[in-house]
């Protein structure tokens, strides 16, 4: 039987779903970075649905509870993503330094 | 020998006039100040007391402003260049004594040092934090120095175009430690004097940018 929480979490990755579509269609993301959400996405419907199959993961390393195995595995890639997303702002602060410097000298030859 | 004092300056129109006029009095004309985007009219003053001046449209930090400083005056053809602070801390007159062993080709950097030399009233936090920078530096770099965030330095024109700062914060100071040990450049400290006002107070870091420093060293030194 289908519960109220599974229509919704459908409703919600569904949602999360298009918006990646649409974003890769206004080429904002790239294709490969489309494919990676939809896995996310549908990867987390899969385990909404068949929740089962998280127990058996878990048992299988060793882990007791579905829910916990997917506590532990998102926790480890949240840390991941923001680990890349630190060292991306962090080139993105030092190539802006780059275009402020360059700026700075270019108006001083002007002069 | 060409000698370019670089003063890095964010909000100091309070006291870079009196740093501009002190230097002008013992002859130093080759200035170049670095408007790190302020929001007063630091670079109005700086430019008419007849320096170089270089803008930043927004603010990058005190690394970067160093940067765009150093490669300017390498562009002027400097033989040494200085870095000095904006906010009255150094003395224009402890100068000489910097640039002395770098001019003599004893060493390619010379590093102000206000343990070896005086720290006036320097609060207590502030130099249980210095301290701890020093510690930091030992052990990420195994440089044994006495003072690891002074801003006062004097470099040859070759150590000024080794130097590769990438760093736009706070976290240069450390970056020159690394970049003496990857280019083996000689150094030397050299004792300075640096004055606490209220003034330098209210714009020093506090603890939780220490912290952040702290944190963005060891990312540097193991992550990238």
């Amino acid at each position: 039987m289908i519960t109220f929480m599974q229509l919704l979490a459908l409703a919600f990755m569904s949602f999360v779903s298009s918006r990646a579509v649409l974003r890769a269609k206004d080429k904002k993301i790239s294709i490969g970075e489309l494919f990676f959400w939809l896995g996310v996405w549908s990867a987390l419907i899969f385990v909404v649905f068949f929740p089962d199959f998280t127990t058996r993961m878990a048992n299988l390393v060793g882990i007791g509870r579905g829910i916990d195995i997917i506590f532990y595995t998102s926790i480890a890639i949240l840390f991941y993503m923001i680990f890349r997303l630190y060292v991306k702002l962090e080139d993105t602060e030092r190539e802006l330094t780059k275009v402020v410097r360059k700026l700075s000298m270019m108006t001083k030859k002007r002069k | 020998m060409k000698v370019f004092i670089v003063i890095p300056a964010y909000n100091e129109a309070g006291k870079i006039r009196r740093v501009l006029l002190k230097l002008k009095k013992n002859s130093y004309k080759n200035i170049i100040v670095v408007d790190d985007g302020s929001k007063d009219c630091t670079a109005k003053i700086a430019e008419e007391s007849g320096a170089y001046v270089l803008k930043h449209v927004i603010n990058r930090g005190q690394g970067a402003a160093l940067k765009t400083g150093i490669d300017y005056a390498l562009e002027k053809k400097a033989d040494i260049i200085v870095t000095f602070d904006a906010d009255d801390q150094f003395m224009v007159k402890e100068i000489k004594d910097i640039i002395c062993p770098v001019a003599k080709g004893e060493v390619d950097i010379a590093l102000g040092s206000r343990f070896l030399g005086k720290a006036v009233n320097i609060p207590f936090l502030k130099k249980m934090v210095l301290k701890l920078g020093i510690f930091v530096v030992f052990l990420l770099y195994g440089i044994n120095i006495t003072d690891s965030q002074g801003g006062f330095r004097a470099m040859s024109r070759k150590a000024s175009q080794r130097i590769n700062l990438t760093a736009d914060r706070m976290e240069h100071a450390a970056e020159f430690f690394s970049e003496i040990m990857r280019n083996k450049l000689k150094y030397r400290e050299v004792p300075i004097t640096v004055r606490y006002d209220t003034y330098a107070l209210k714009k020093g870091q506090n603890w939780s940018d220490s912290f952040g420093l702290g944190m963005k060293m060891l990312f540097n030194k193991y992550m990238r």
